[in-house]
Parts: structure tokens; sequence; C-alpha cells
């Protein structure tokens, strides 16, 4: 326990963050972790050399509420269009903002490969279980027994098969540096989540590794819950299936 | 003697800073904004320790945490 | 620069690297491959990125993500290729990105072949992906001519801010001819980034580039069609390329060709002079903007009785060609397709044909006087 005397703000809107109201649903996380990036991106002081890339889903605006260069990839392509990026600019800070549509349906050729080669850039991939831009569908991350627009009576594993755990599948291959799962609904969750991802952007800034950090996130609207309920929801429901920890540190188990 | 800000303008009503505030002093307003929601608003602000969760918690970096004088940083955030 | 013997593919290859290429993103697939295994080795020995995808989806995305730091990226592929690309030139047009894209093409569709065909005219003129877009498309017919089109090609997409394609057929790619390249040392075609205002160079001094293509407000969307709309007007103003061969005054039938298919029409007009059959050629060589009023113009001559348009598909440049003499002329169609090269002899034999039931005609016609 430190202690300062100052009478300035101890806590305020990172410089990477842009002073817009954002679009998403209140209490939607997408919000918490925007700041963790922009906080990352503000410690790393990299903020003018940066360049995200958002997908298509509730984030495919992201680059209203960032202070940094910004790109829109197409749905599930974010890490090839960083891949393209990155390859020719590797000075640059190069990260994808993903949700679980885009990384884990469409874009699943895409992040294994990315993964796999190693790109040195940094991915934030949001999972809340469902598609949100579109109304709630079915993800490849929907829970099993999880009702959403396209499986109204719950996902039914026999037929579509169990959700996929995209920080375990990942941490498989042998090239990634640096895989963690965190959640963001709790203060205590955010604090550890703030943690990862700037760990995953200080690896980057020091050229090492692949990173990607599975965030948690919540989805009241399509969940139909209060955000109140939502974060219970996650903490009992998701938490139990998608493990939060790190799958993988190589940097810091040191071959990295 | 820390206290927060709310920017009235960029709460949407969510309420998890009300949930997380170990003091229980931030409650929901009676009228709403511009943008139609009830917004958070300390309604005791002599208690706030600075603790900086309702911040941390905040979807919307809705919350600014300040702090006069000593500052306990309670929380590695 | 002495002239070299070069198949078609590596001098591609070059030549992207003269015009100052830093980026080449592929995928293998025959009749192109030659294209990578020879960047695999040059693009390193110029400090360029080479880089083989998963796929073409990712390698059409993987050039958005390039050409967004300004820089100047191709790909090549071949037909299959290309169609799984058509999503990313689609957001590359849309978002204003200079690209640089190669067909190579194959027999189609599906699978189809791996032999030479003209059969994706439609795909890359009249736009294979989703939306208001156009592609520079530009037809090479000999390796030589393949090479001062693909460093044209780097030139016109910055020119326009629109992806440019290259299509030649499968011949263009296995094929070798001598060839030259301009002595240019290859940084120097390279471009500089800080004169590139549109590109992603990191928000240093300056409020933040947003590259992308999605306008939710439908005014900005049509706003954004429109500017690209004007661009295409431009082109089709400034940028028509074609060449006549052995048009007279004396020819009864003008042939519209392009590609190696054009060069074995030159044997065949060679051949039928010497039997004092005058025939003419028209190939272009940009395919968009398509030479319209200068095949009109061709067309409309007294001395032309028919056009022949010859393909290697089941026709789809005819239908420019019909579209752009507007019935002055009847327009005919010959072509071989499946991966058949057409022979002289039977593209001789459709001239003589038509020719010859011209002459019936005009002969009965004066009968019935």
């Amino acid at each position: 326990m430190a202690m300062t005397q100052s009478n300035t703000a101890i806590f305020s809107r990172p410089e990477s963050m842009q002073s817009t109201v954002t679009h998403y649903c209140p209490g939607c996380t997408h919000g918490v972790i925007h700041r963790l990036v922009a906080e990352a991106i503000d410690e790393i002081g990299a903020r003018d050399r940066t360049v995200g890339v958002a997908p298509v889903g509730c984030s495919v605006l992201a680059y209203n509420y960032f202070n940094c260069d910004f790109l829109e990839a197409a749905h599930g392509r974010a890490p090839a269009f960083a891949t393209g990026f990155k390859r020719l600019r590797p000075d640059m800070i190069v990260f994808t903002y993903q949700g679980d549509g885009d990384l884990a349906s469409i874009g699943m050729g895409e992040i294994v490969h990315a993964a796999n080669r190693g790109e040195k850039f940094t991915t934030i991939f949001v999972n809340n279980a469902v598609y949100g831009m579109t109304g709630g569908q079915m993800a490849p991350t929907t829970l099993p027994g999880q009702v959403t627009s396209t499986c109204p009576v719950g996902r039914n594993a026999n037929e579509v098969g169990y959700p996929i755990r995209m920080a375990e599948l990942l941490s498989t291959l042998v090239t990634p540096g640096y895989i963690e799962r965190v959640a963001v609904h709790t203060p205590k969750h955010i604090i550890n989540a703030r943690k990862a991802i700037r760990r995953a952007f200080q690896y980057q800034a020091e050229n090492r590794c692949y990173s990607m950090i599975e965030v948690l996130s919540t989805c009241p609207t399509n969940w139909g819950k209060t955000p109140e309920e939502a974060v219970k929801w996650l903490d009992k429901e998701m938490a139990a299936y998608y493990p939060i920890k790190c799958f993988k540190d190589s940097v810091r188990e040191g071959n990295k | 003697m820390p206290g927060i800000r709310i920017d009235k303008n960029h709460c949407k009503g969510c309420e998890l800073c009300t949930q997380v505030c170990p003091q229980k002093i931030i409650s929901m307003s009676k009228d709403i904004t511009v943008r139609g929601y009830y917004y958070a608003q300390v309604h005791d602000p002599s208690r706030c320790i600075g603790c900086k969760l309702c911040a941390i918690m905040c979807p919307d970096v809705a919350i600014e945490v300040h702090s006069h004088g000593t500052v306990f940083e309670l929380v590695d955030y | 620069m002495a002239r070299i013997l070069m198949k078609g593919n590596e001098a591609i290859a070059e030549a992207a690297i003269r015009a100052g290429a830093e980026g080449y993103f592929c995928y293998p697939i025959t009749p192109q491959s030659e294209v990578a295994e020879y960047l695999a080795k040059r693009m390193p020995e110029v400090g360029g990125v080479f880089l083989q995808g998963e796929s073409e989806v990712a390698v059409g995305n993987m050039l958005f993500g390039a050409a967004s730091t300004g820089k100047r990226v191709f790909t090549t592929s071949s037909s299959p290729g290309i169609s799984l690309m058509q999503e990313a030139i689609s957001y590359i047009a849309g978002a204003h990105l200079p690209v640089v894209f190669v067909n190579i093409m194959r027999a189609g569709p599906g699978l189809g072949g791996i032999l030479p065909a003209q059969s994706d005219y439609f795909q890359s003129v009249k736009g294979g992906g989703h939306g208001d877009y156009r592609l520079l498309v530009l037809a090479p017919s000999t390796v030589q001519e393949a090479v001062d089109l693909m460093m044209l090609a780097f030139d016109l997409a910055d020119k326009y801010l629109n992806p440019v394609m290259v299509i030649g057929d499968g011949l263009i790619g296995q094929m070798m001819e001598a060839v030259e390249f301009p002595d240019s040392d290859p940084k120097q075609n390279r471009v500089n980034l800080e004169e590139r205002k549109w590109a992603a160079t990191g928000a240093k001094g300056r409020d933040p580039v947003i590259i992308k293509s999605l306008f939710l407000d439908p005014l900005e969307l049509e706003e954004n069609s429109l500017l690209m709309d004007k661009k295409y007007e431009q082109m089709k103003k400034e940028e028509v390329r074609y060449e006549l061969y052995k048009v007279s005054a004396k020819n009864e039938l003008l042939v519209v060709s392009y590609g190696t298919v054009a060069r074995i029409c030159q044997t065949v007009i060679d051949e039928l002079e010497s039997e004092g059959v005058s025939v003419g050629l028209f190939r272009p060589i940009t395919l968009f903007p398509f030479p319209e009023k200068e095949i009109y113009r061709e067309a409309k001559k007294k001395n032309i009785k028919t056009v022949l348009t010859v393909e290697m598909s089941t026709g789809q440049m005819v239908e420019d060609v019909e579209r752009a003499i507007i019935g002055a002329k009847p327009v005919k169609f010959f072509g071989r397709t499946g991966g058949i090269v057409p022979n002289p002899e039977e593209i001789q034999g459709k001239v003589l044909e038509l020719i010859g039931s011209m002459k019936k005609r005009s002969t009965s016609s004066r009968k019935r006087k």
C-alpha cells in the first residue's frame, strides 16, 4: 500500500481513448476492454505508432473510440489484415480487436495461421458467447443449453457441437508466445485483465512473440439480462466453461 | 479527502458502479439525461475512500477519481 | 539493359520488384506458382516482404492490410484463387487503396483445368465482388508487354488509389520470351511514406487515419461510391489503350481479340493477306476502360462488313464489342475454351466462312434487283 501526496485525478480516461460516448449497450463490458487496451497503449508510450484493426461486429466502430490510426478489416480477416500490415511495418504496434463470431467462426482459419506463424501483433479476443451486433445469434462460443436467437431452445451440443475454447486451442500451437484468458465482469478480474493486456502489448513492444488475450465479456442485451445479472451469469456459467488462467507465457518461461 | 466525478452524459445507467462501491454511496438519479438514462451519483461524498473500484468497473469511463492530500493506494491499478 | 530470355511468370515478378513493390503475398496455384518461387528468393534480396498465406482469402486480406501502410504491394494468382480474393478486392476498392492483382487465367468454371483461358473477363471487367466498383484491367499479349503493364499497373493504382488487375492467360505465364527491363534500381521506385497522407503511418502530430469501407449513413456511402465513379470516368477519358494491326481501308472484316489470342489472329491476318484477303485486328490492351469509341470508329468504316470477336471462352468480351458497335455492323464470335488454344486454321476458316457468306448475300441481292 503506497502513499502519495496529490490532489489531482488518480483515475481518468487514457489518452489513447477518445471521449466520444460509445454506442455499446448499457453494462456491456466492451467499454472496459477498450479502456484497458487504451491504457496499455498509453503505458508503452506508443499511441502515435499504434494501429488497431477492427473486426465486423459490435466493435466494428472501435475506430471512433481510440485515439490512434485504425483500420477496419473484413469479417474474420483481421489477423490476415494485421499480418500484412505488421510485416511491412514491424516498427509499429499492431493489434486486432475481435469478437467471437469474427475470430472463432468465419475467421478461424486466419487466427490459427496468424498465431501459428507467430506474427508479432497482439489479438484482443472478446468472448461474449453470442453474435452481438446482429442481434444475439448463436456463436461458436455459445454455452451448451444457452438460449440465443438461433438456438431458441438452447444450444444442443449433439446437434451443433460444444463451444470452442480458443485460448486452449491456440495454446496447443508451438509458435504463439503468450496466451491468456481473462475476464472483465468484476474489478478484481478487470485488474488482472489489465495486467495481461499490458503484458501482451509489452511483449509486442519488445518484438518477442504473438500474443492473444481472450476476454470473457458480458452482453446484457442479447443475454436478456440486466447488467448486474449478466455479470453474475458470466461469473457462474461462462467462467466455469472457460477457465480464467494463463495458458502460455514463453517469455516468462524464458524461452522467447 | 478523495472523491469521484461522474460525467452524466457518459453514464448509461447500467448501475454496475453501485454494485461494486464498498462504501455503498453511489445510487441512481431520479431524473434522466438527454439520452434518456438515469445516471449514477454519489449520495454521501464524505465517505468516499478513493478506492477507484467504481471507475475500474465503469464500461463507459464516466467516472474520474480525485484525491486531495494523502492517497492510499488500496488497489494496484 | 540486355534482353534476357525469361519465363512470363518470372518476368512479371521481376517487373514488380523494379516497380518498387515491397510486399508480395501469395498462395500456390497452377499455372503461376513460379512467381512465388521466384520471389521467395528475390524479395528478401531487395529487403521486401514475401509471405505465403493459408488461403487466397487470407492473402487478399493481407494485401488490404499491407496496402494500408502506404507501400506498394501486389499478388499473383489464377482464376479459382482470384475468385477467393473478390471480397478483399471489393473492400480494397471501397477503401481507396492501391493494390496490383495479377490473374494468370486458367480454364474454369469450378476447378476447371490448368490450361490457359480467358473466361475470367466478366469477373475482372464487370467486377467479381459486391458493390459499385470497377478494376482497371490490363491485358498483355507478350511477356515484354506483361513486364511493361506490370510497371504501369503500380503507377495507375497509385494515380487512382484503386486496385488494378493485370490479366494474362496461362500462356503468358508459362511462355519464355526475350524481355528487357528498365535498369531502375528497385529501391528507386519505392514510395515515400511521407507523401502517402492517406496511409496509416501512426497518428504522430495528426489526427488518427481511419481506413474503412463501412459508411452506415447512406448519404456518406453514396458519396463514397460517387467518388469512386468519378475515378472510373477519369479512367475512361485518360487510360484507354489498344493496338491496331494491319487495319486499312482494304479490310473487309475486323477482328477484335486480346492477349495471346490476338497474336494468333495476327498470324491468320498475315496468311490471309498473302491470299489477297484483307482483315484488320483491333486489340484492346485496357479491358476496363474498354475502348468503346475506338472500336465503334473502326467498325463503322464502310469497308468493314462484319466484326469477329475471337476469345478463349464461350464469349464474354463479345458483349462489350456489341455494346460498342451498337448494331452498326453484325458482330460474330469464335472461341475455344476448356484450355484449348484456337489454332490459326480454325480462325481462318471462320473468317473465310464469314467473308464468303457476305459475298454470296451481296451477289444474291444484286440478282433480286
